[in-house]
């Protein structure tokens, strides 16, 4: 079995970063457009080399979304960088109708998601994007769970044609994902296991990894899905691993309304009815704290992780 | 740009405004209002300001672009895109209905030709307009983008990022036009938001401004046409160009009443009368 040392960490924004930089090279239709989060983002390298496709905005969001939308009549492939929060509730009705409803190939790249952001505290912290964003007709949604894949999803997207939500966070954090192909819509099965499934996406697929590591010690056997496209979400390899564990856990850094969990749900519901329990913010805003400190303050540690695959196996017939 | 023939463009405009009132007389729903205010100007450009190609395409490379932001007074466009021969006149009989390319607002999404980017949220046009002049710049493309917006629209927060923009980019292949009609759906825009001073607004965030009588042809084409003059210049342009809400049909004029109403049988056959048909109605 292949073991997730997680010695090294880097942010998942590097990884877009990285990759927006890459894809600068690779495309000259690719364009950049930042609201005055340049540094935060890690855009600087594509804004130093090509200057011509980088569009700075300044703090107004709402402008650089339909601006984006009008960027691709003319070919071009835009990429917004801001906060999760100002890329997505700042901004949703010009990304429904603009971008969303008007079928344009934008690309939505939004950091600083989720409780793991820290300090900043909870007007920044979104936890409704994945609700808001997979709620689009027509939206694709990804939520890569370190550096490396962050970087290979921004290389997925250009290739990707229609718009589509990219999501990922501040802290620097266990790259798990190193020679691990990265498809959208294809869930990466981490761990075998026969005893439950584990569904996760973003940062909490290293404290499931962590999780998975516990429970093994106390002889239950967990397979951990990378389950990091939200939308189209992968079905199949939901199946096949509930029908296989006969139960789930779903593992996300968002409210549990409107989330990973809420779509696992879904697929259970209709076409394999089986116990789940989910891993997610319960109808709360966060706060200011560190990363670590507020995912265990909030019921998104390993050890909430081991609860509740205890429990839902418990549950099973 | 050559000579406008006003005889066949006042000609268009009859017509348009015949096809506008039918429109919305067909579905009793729609915005007679705006639309009849803006037709010379949606004639202008489409009968001779653009350079544009109604086999037309998305990318609209090579050719000049426009934008309604206001996307209510969809009836004009309609009519002005049917008979700049985008879609046949008989689709026209279709609007607001159920499974038509002509929806209530503006929309990509049942592919209607002319239409690039849906809008009726307002406030976003602008931006769009000026992505899509950005992208012209970066393609080497030099026709220009146009964009309309309503006065009322002015009240919407994105339309003065997207101005503050324009100007610091110098993004000048753009011309906005403002609808200047002085009403929006509550009463007078005096009466429910003033925009105090507009024209010293717009030139305070950077912007060459233009005034002219949207209603009268010559004089909103020779602006128009100055327009285009002052591009690649530095600065984008902005034309206020003053209507009246419900031009041509006079009970109609002058009053927000008319901004989403839909005539009755009477009405219609009024409004009718007073609009020479042309061309063949739809």
């Amino acid at each position: 079995m292949i073991k997730f040392t997680s010695t090294e960490k880097k942010e998942t924004r590097s990884g877009f970063g990285a990759g927006l930089h890459e894809l600068g090279k690779q495309n000259p239709n690719v364009v950049a457009l930042c609201a005055d989060l340049l540094g935060s983002l890690k855009m600087d390298a594509f804004k130093k080399d090509f200057p011509d496709r980088f569009i700075q905005v300044g703090i107004a969001e709402a402008n650089m979304m339909s601006l984006a939308a009008g960027l691709t009549i003319g070919g071009k492939i835009p990429f917004t960088g801001t906060f999760a929060n100002f890329s997505t509730g700042r901004v949703y009705d010009q990304i429904r109708q603009s971008i969303a409803y008007s079928g344009k190939n934008v690309k939505i790249c939004a950091s600083h998601a989720g409780l793991t952001l820290g300090e900043d505290g909870a007007t920044h912290q979104i936890l409704e994007d994945i609700g808001m964003m997979k709620m689009l007709p027509g939206m694709t949604v990804i939520v890569p769970c370190d550096y490396e894949q962050t970087r290979q999803a921004t290389l997925a997207l250009v290739s990707h044609i229609g718009p589509a939500y990219l999501r990922f966070g501040r802290p620097a954090w266990p790259i798990l994902t190193t020679g691990r192909p990265f498809t959208i819509g294809k869930a990466d099965r981490m761990v075998e296991g026969k005893d439950v499934s584990i569904f996760a996406c973003g940062h909490m697929v290293w404290q499931a990894i962590e999780a998975e590591s516990i429970l093994a010690e106390k002889g239950i056997n967990a397979e951990v899905i990378n389950l990091h496209t939200i939308k189209p979400l992968d079905v199949e390899s939901i199946l096949n691993s509930v029908q296989k564990t006969g139960c789930a856990v779903t593992c996300e850094e968002h409210q549990i309304n409107g989330g990973l969990g809420d779509s696992v749900a879904q697929v259970l519901g209709q076409f394999h009815p089986a116990p789940i329990e989910m891993v997610a913010v319960k109808d709360s805003f966060g706060e200011s704290g560190k990363p670590l400190d507020l995912l265990k303050k909030y019921g998104l540690s390993p050890e909430n992780i081991v609860k509740a695959a205890e429990k839902v196996i418990s549950r099973k017939k | 740009m050559s000579q406008p023939d006003l005889s066949k463009l006042k000609k268009l405009c009859s017509q348009i405004r015949r096809d506008i009132v039918r429109q919305v007389y067909n579905c009793q729903s729609g915005h007679p209002g705006g639309s009849l205010g803006c037709t010379e100007f949606m004639v202008a450009l489409y009968f001779h300001v653009m350079k544009h190609d109604p086999s037309f395409n998305m990318d609209g490379k090579g050719e000049d672009l426009f934008f309604l932001s206001n996307g209510h007074i969809s009836p004009v466009w309609y009519a002005t895109l049917a008979r700049a021969g985008y879609f046949k006149t008989s689709e026209l009989a279709t609007f607001r209905q159920i499974n038509s390319r002509l929806q209530g607002h503006p929309a990509t999404h049942e592919h209607l030709p002319g239409i690039r980017v849906a809008s009726g949220s307002l406030g976003q046009g602008l931006s769009v307009a000026i992505g899509a002049a950005l992208a012209k710049k970066l393609n080497k493309d030099e026709r220009t983008v146009y964009v309309l917006m309503g006065d009322g629209e002015q009240q919407e927060g994105q339309v003065w990022e997207a101005s503050m923009f324009a100007a610091h980019n110098k993004v000048d292949n753009l011309i906005a036009t403002i609808d200047y009609n002085g009403q929006q759906i509550d009463g007078p825009v005096d009466q429910v938001l003033s925009l105090k001073n507009l024209k010293a607004k717009w030139e305070a965030f950077g912007w060459t401004v233009l005034e002219c009588n949207g209603n009268n042809l010559e004089e909103l084409i020779a602006t128009l046409e100055k327009a285009k003059s002052l591009l690649g210049n530095g600065n984008p342009v902005m034309n206020l160009m003053r209507t009246t809400m419900g031009f041509g049909v006079d009970f109609m004029m002058g009053s927000h009443k008319w901004h989403g109403v839909a005539p009755n049988e009477e009405e219609f056959k009024k409004a009718m009368a007073q609009l020479e048909e042309t061309m063949g109605d739809f």
